[in-house]
């Protein structure tokens, strides 16, 4: 048997905590060729080229798709022009610019009140998880608010957003049992969502559900399954990829003492920080949904027509051809143009509101925690290389400091 | 605080309309509007707009150097150049616009300590015009909010009201319209243009006749639209007067669009694209009138302009007219200078050195800016004058670079044109040359929808693409057209609404190209060539 390609050991779970050596590696090949057939694409200018390029499909058959799922429509992450276009538009004027732009800074008040509160529940104790204590429930309160979900569902749902996760993994062990479990917690959250969807039809609410159901604008509403899909995507999307980027925040500030302490006197840098955190320790390192619809020459060879291409996010945003220095955390870097969001007409939908959970989050954490220190470095991950984050982040402090309110 | 968004890379992802909504507005899906001096209460808010966007285009007090050649220069061996001169000389710009004032900034940032002179006609400092015919004509952003941040800061001699009447080569001084003398070791021309006058003079004269290309212009139309005119002729729909149209249905005021061609933008864009931009306007309420001209302008006993003749025997009875007939470049000062200077421009090489009426170069002399005439590889060195902002500030940051370097360290002047319109809530963006064309194909998106991508050919090559609301495929083609890629191109792409057809461009006539095929390689300028690609492709 040949010995694992980078990319295999990338996947590897035992690679996880700190596949960053494997991405310098796999830039040697920015463009590489695996014996399955599929792509691995892993420099800055390949990525963003293909990121733009009208002959890439987000529309990859998965492995082992059961057939029926064509019956249900796909979010908008898994469709191209137009259709994609057209429920993102319907989803965005909801959402943001430019039928809603204040929707998302609006938010702020609120989201310093959710932080404030889950802070102040960590009072007395010595011991906290960043990751069950913060990291997750922020997200998830501010997610279920701006869809209309009531929280306390979220017990519910919890699991089948695990399990949808988790099965975005390129490996073959295990994935019967995972695409299994995923297919039934879409079902479960298809007709979860679809129940809100008629609730709302009948009762409409300042929420996203709502506005998708109603929707007077040029594009129309959504269907009843477009809803269910587009929902889910957006509650599982809200839930399991910032709780990485604040958690993946908290770590990497803790690997840089200095820098918790600057937060702490300047909270602008939260801004520079967060950026620097999408581009050096981003939640989304993988993205595995796009084929080639024609022969695509690039970096110098030609990825055929029908190839499954595999963006390595992660590894273009340290590209050093494209960034000095790049395996060095600096928050002050600019311009820091990253692949943290992925880029083109797939452009993360919630980015700004990541972006303002994760500095608002960050802030308060540095303000607040009294002399933090890891319990476990490396931390334990979760076990998908596409959404890669710690499952928990133990700390250690010595309290909490009460804010002047 | 100034903040100047590059709306050359912008590509219409809105994540500073939502994070600093106060200060950054998308109009429509992709048209991007913002006020360039916002408060300061907006500080934080701002900050995170420059941080959060996709293709950093968000420049906050400063503009950053745009050349990823020269954001690494620290970093390059010594341009083994003339050291003397960089301590010591005296380097004279004329032109205080755009392409003048960022030839200063780069020039000091290159490490120039020399006396650096720059003479500009207007009184204003160096000021940002794209705004002008957009949130300042709609009344949304003040005019003195467009000024460019903090170039007065740069350390130089600042000469402003003082227009250049003469260049005399020989002794190496400018001459200026109040007699005063200006020496120079190197010249840099940045004297743009200006907008093109009523030809008849007297009808000129009448008040509510305006054009619209400097601040003091935008703020006497702002007056008129301001004060709710009847009606607004605008004679003229290429860019400018497009934009001022648009303008015009968003303040609600009747405007009537008369142009000479088949269509609005066919000078840029070629007949086919400007029939959707026709429809595009009426669809908005503009009453266009193609293939008519103004034939008079009348005003009543006070001097007021109040209708205009048209060619085709109607009259539109309007209070004002704006005249956008394009633009004459300001070449009048360098008539007996012995420069190739003329109503196109002053001829210059692709590293922006300035060519003499015999076609030899200077050494000393360079030009940048929309007063520029440069060859370009890939459009068989045709010699192009470009009025884009992008252009400006390319050219101009080149020009600098290689009034400091010996031969062996100039660079070329290759970037591809690129230029962008907001009108009507719709972003136009184009890259190459949409007039160098025989063909145009919609590559995908939708006509109908006004959401599209069109891509130009010339004799089987890309050389253009043209986006409405469409402007994050336009790299992709930029690329395309670098690379000499054929025409057509790859028909299957993700969004397939039917075959792609090529149809005749419909371009105005233009100078025949030879067969010679140019790629572009390279991505920053230090390395940026241009190759010949021989044989068939």
């Amino acid at each position: 048997m040949a010995p694992p390609s980078v990319f295999q050991r990338i996947l590897d779970y035992s690679n996880r905590a700190d596949p960053y050596p494997l991405y310098a590696e796999l830039r040697k090949t920015p463009v590489r060729r695996e014996e399955d057939g599929t792509y691995v694409v892993s420099g800055y200018e390949e990525i963003v080229s293909l990121l733009h390029d009208p002959c890439v499909s987000v529309g990859r058959p998965q492995p082992g798709e059961p057939q029926d799922a064509a019956k249900e429509p796909p979010s908008f992450i898994r469709l191209d022009p137009p259709e994609h276009d057209r429920l993102r538009r319907v989803a965005m004027r909801h959402f943001g610019p430019p039928h809603s732009p204040h929707r998302v800074d609006s938010l702020r008040p609120e989201l310093l009140e959710i932080i404030m509160d889950l802070i102040d529940s960590m009072a007395g104790r010595t011991r906290i998880d960043i990751v069950d204590d913060i990291a997750y429930p922020f997200p998830v309160t501010v997610i279920c608010r701006i869809l209309g979900v009531p929280r306390e569902d979220e017990a519910g749902f919890h699991d089948w957003a695990d399990a949808v996760i988790e099965s975005l993994d390129p490996r073959e062990e295990g994935r019967q049992e995972r695409l299994r479990r995923r297919e039934n917690a879409r079902v479960e959250l298809h007709r979860y969502l679809g129940r809100i969807a008629a609730e709302r039809r009948k009762n409409p609410g300042d929420d996203l559900i709502s506005g998708l159901v109603a929707d007077e604008g040029p594009d129309g509403a959504m269907s009843p399954t477009e809803v269910a899909a587009n929902g889910t995507l957006l509650l599982i999307a809200g839930h399991e990829t910032t709780v990485n980027l604040i958690t993946n925040g908290m770590l990497t500030l803790l690997r840089h003492p200095e820098l918790l302490d600057r937060l702490h006197h300047e909270p602008d840098l939260a801004i520079g920080l967060v950026e620097e955190l999408l581009r050096y320790e981003p939640p989304v390192h993988l993205r595995s949904t796009r084929i080639a619809l024609e022969d695509i020459k690039i970096g110098g060879i030609t990825i055929p027509k029908g190839a499954p291409i595999v963006l390595a996010l992660a590894a273009g945003s340290r590209d050093p051809e494209h960034v000095p220095d790049p395996d060095r955390f600096d928050p002050d870097r600019r311009p820091n143009q990253h692949l943290g969001f992925g880029g083109g007409i797939h452009y993360c939908f919630g980015a700004p509101l990541a972006r303002l959970e994760a500095q608002i989050a960050l802030t308060e954490l540095a303000r607040r925690l009294q002399n933090p220190r890891l319990v476990t470095d490396p931390p334990p991950y979760r076990p998908s290389p596409e959404l890669r984050g710690p499952r928990h982040l133990l700390l250690d402090i010595d309290g909490v400091t009460q804010p002047a309110r | 605080m100034r903040v100047i968004v590059d709306l050359t890379r912008c590509q219409g992802y809105g994540q500073c309309a939502f994070l600093a909504p106060e200060v950054f507005a998308m109009r429509g899906e992709e048209a991007l509007v913002y006020d360039p001096d916002a408060d300061d209460a907006q500080r934080e808010h701002v900050l995170r707009a420059a941080a959060a966007c996709p293709v950093q285009a968000i420049h906050v007090e400063w503009m950053a150097i745009q050349h990823k050649g020269m954001r690494t220069a620290a970093a390059r061996p010594p341009r083994g150049d003339d050291d003397g001169f960089r301590k010591t000389g005296h380097i004279v710009i004329v032109g205080a616009s755009l392409a003048g004032g960022r030839a200063a900034g780069v020039l000091r940032r290159e490490g120039f300590t020399g006396a650096l002179t720059v003479i500009g006609d207007e009184l204003y400092e160096p000021y940002d015009r794209p705004p002008l015919s957009k949130q300042v004509l709609a009344g949304r952003v003040p005019a003195d909010h467009t000024l460019l941040p903090h170039l007065s800061e740069i350390e130089a001699e600042w000469l402003s009201g003082a227009p250049a009447t003469g260049l005399d080569l020989v002794a190496k001084r400018v001459t200026l319209a109040d007699g005063r003398e200006v020496p120079f070791d190197r010249l840099l021309i940045a004297t743009g243009a200006r907008a093109r006058p009523w030809p008849n003079e007297a009808e000129a004269a009448l008040d509510g006749v305006l054009a619209l290309r400097t601040m003091d212009e935008a703020i006497g139309l702002r007056e008129c639209l301001a004060a709710g005119p009847r009606r607004v002729l605008v004679i003229g729909a290429g860019f400018t007067g497009s934009e001022v149209a648009s303008v015009c249905r968003e303040l609600d005021v009747p405007v009537t669009v008369v142009e000479r061609g088949p269509a609005p933008l066919v000078g840029a864009l070629g007949g086919v694209i400007g029939a959707v931009a026709a429809d595009l306007q009426r669809a908005h309420g503009v009453d266009l009138r193609c293939g008519v001209t103004v034939e008079a302008l009348e005003g009543d006993a006070d001097g007021r302009f109040r209708s205009a003749q048209l060619s085709d025997g109607t009259t539109v009875e309007a209070d004002v007219a704006i005249v956008a007939l394009g633009a004459i470049r300001n070449v009048e000062w360098l008539e007996d200078s012995g420069l190739a200077a003329g109503v196109w421009g002053v001829a210059c090489d692709a590293g922006c050195r300035a060519f003499d009426i015999n076609g030899l170069v200077t050494d000393d002399v360079f030009v940048a800016g929309d007063v520029a005439r440069f060859p370009h590889p890939i459009y068989s060195y045709q010699f192009m004058a470009l009025e884009h902002w992008g252009n400006a500030v390319a050219q101009a940051e080149i020009a600098a670079h290689n009034m400091l370097s010996d031969q062996m360290h100039r660079w070329p002047h290759l970037s591809l044109p690129i230029f962008w319109s907001n009108q009507f809530g719709t972003n136009i963006k184009s890259v190459g040359v949409p007039t160098f064309a025989d063909e145009v194909a919609i590559a995908h998106g939708s006509v109908a929808e006004r959401r599209f991508v069109a891509v130009y050919g010339n004799q089987g090559r890309v050389t253009a693409a043209v986006t409405f609301d469409q402007a994050m495929w336009l790299e992709h083609y930029q690329h395309l057209i670098e690379r000499a890629a054929p025409f057509p191109p790859a028909s299957h792409t993700a969004d397939r609404r039917g075959p792609m057809i090529p149809v005749p461009a419909e371009v105005p006539e233009r100078i025949e190209a030879t067969q010679v095929t140019v790629v572009v390689t390279g991505h920053d300028p230090a390395e940026r060539r241009a190759s010949l690609v021989r044989g068939n492709r």
